[in-house]
């Protein structure tokens, strides 16, 4: 799931439950169209519940834009082994990859929108780092 | 201290069977406090372990536990994954290929400073570093192969009261005393597993 507007800072979304994450992509496409890179993941390698590396590393690739990627993550095992991914980058993809601090759902979905209307991904960040402050 | 091919490969055997063997205790530790699911976890990686035998033990000592690092990073999951992959991948960074008793000890140091940084915690919350740091004061302090193995069982243990700060245990709050924390049992089994094979190695 990949869009056509690659100036657009790339959303990833990250949870322990493919049917979320893909639940929260699907909300997302509704709130913003095609005007975003997109890619969600979910589930650790055997497909239980759970999350893995080589999933989100994938994730990043599928959203992957110039103006970067934000990942939105439920629990502290996405957080982590997304932080692992993001280190595991190329180095010249590593610093424009974030994970914000904010929840999975509404954060992705406002991260979405801020991102649609051209942010950087410091804002695109921030704006969903506002449900938390 | 110098371990040739067929030590390396007794290593790795013995610190995946020690996961392996316990997967069940530790999947019910889990269920008191966690997900349930650490038991399964370490053992979906460490089995990736035994699959990439006999190639590991062909690596360098580094380069073989970087590479352990690397598949527990990919295979487990959760955040075990990512915490006990990133202590192999340190310590294969920081050791030289025959490590003397002093470049241990740095290179525990190092990589137990890397497992703080990669989960933002302390020993004090109930994790893998309350059995860790304990340890690696005992390494650093001179202990012999059955004193380090015997703090890293008593330490885990130590974790039984605590209430955990970080993990999914944390969502738990003072339900989460009482309880072994999984990963510190999984750490002390790895540590008891490593100590016994390089013991034999030294005496034999």
């Amino acid at each position: 799931m990949s869009s056509l507007r690659p100036g657009n800072v790339g959303i990833v979304i990250v949870s322990h439950s493919p049917k979320i994450a893909e639940g929260a992509a699907d909300m997302v496409r509704q709130m913003v169209g095609d005007a975003v890179p997109l890619a969600w993941t979910g589930g650790d390698v055997d497909g239980g519940l759970g999350t893995n590396v080589a999933g989100i590393l994938e994730a990043i690739e599928t959203a992957w834009s110039p103006a970067g990627v934000a990942i939105l993550v439920d629990l502290g095992g996405a957080e982590t082994n997304s932080e692992m991914a993001v280190e595991m980058l190329p180095e010249d993809r590593r610093a424009r990859v974030l994970v914000c601090n904010a929840p999975v759902v509404e954060g992705a979905v406002i991260a979405a929108t801020e991102s649609s209307g051209g942010s950087s991904l410091a804002a695109v960040k921030r704006s969903a780092e506002e449900f938390y402050a | 201290m110098s371990l040739d091919r067929v030590a390396r490969e007794r290593l790795v055997r013995a610190l995946a069977g020690s996961v392996i063997e316990h997967a069940d205790e530790l999947t019910s530790l889990d269920q008191a406090i966690g997900d349930g699911d650490h038991g399964l976890n370490m053992k979906r990686g460490f089995e990736a372990v035994l699959a990439a035998l006999p190639g590991l033990a062909d690596k360098s000592l580094p380069e073989m536990l970087k590479a352990i690092g690397m598949t527990l990073v990919m295979k487990v999951g959760g955040a075990s994954g990512p915490l006990v992959g990133t202590f192999f991948m340190e310590l294969g960074k920081a050791l030289p290929e025959q490590p003397s008793r002093a470049d241990l000890v740095t290179a525990t140091e190092k990589a137990i400073e890397a497992v703080k940084a990669r989960g933002r915690s302390e020993a004090g919350q109930k994790t893998l570093l309350d059995v860790l740091v304990p340890v690696h004061a005992v390494l650093a302090g001179g202990g012999d192969a059955k004193a380090i193995a015997a703090e890293a069982a008593q330490a885990a243990d130590r974790t039984t009261p605590m209430q955990a700060i970080r993990g999914r245990a944390s969502f738990l709050g003072e339900r989460s005393i009482g309880h072994m924390d999984p990963g510190s049992r999984s750490a002390s089994l790895l540590i008891g597993a490593a100590v016994e094979t390089l013991e034999f190695e030294v005496n034999t």
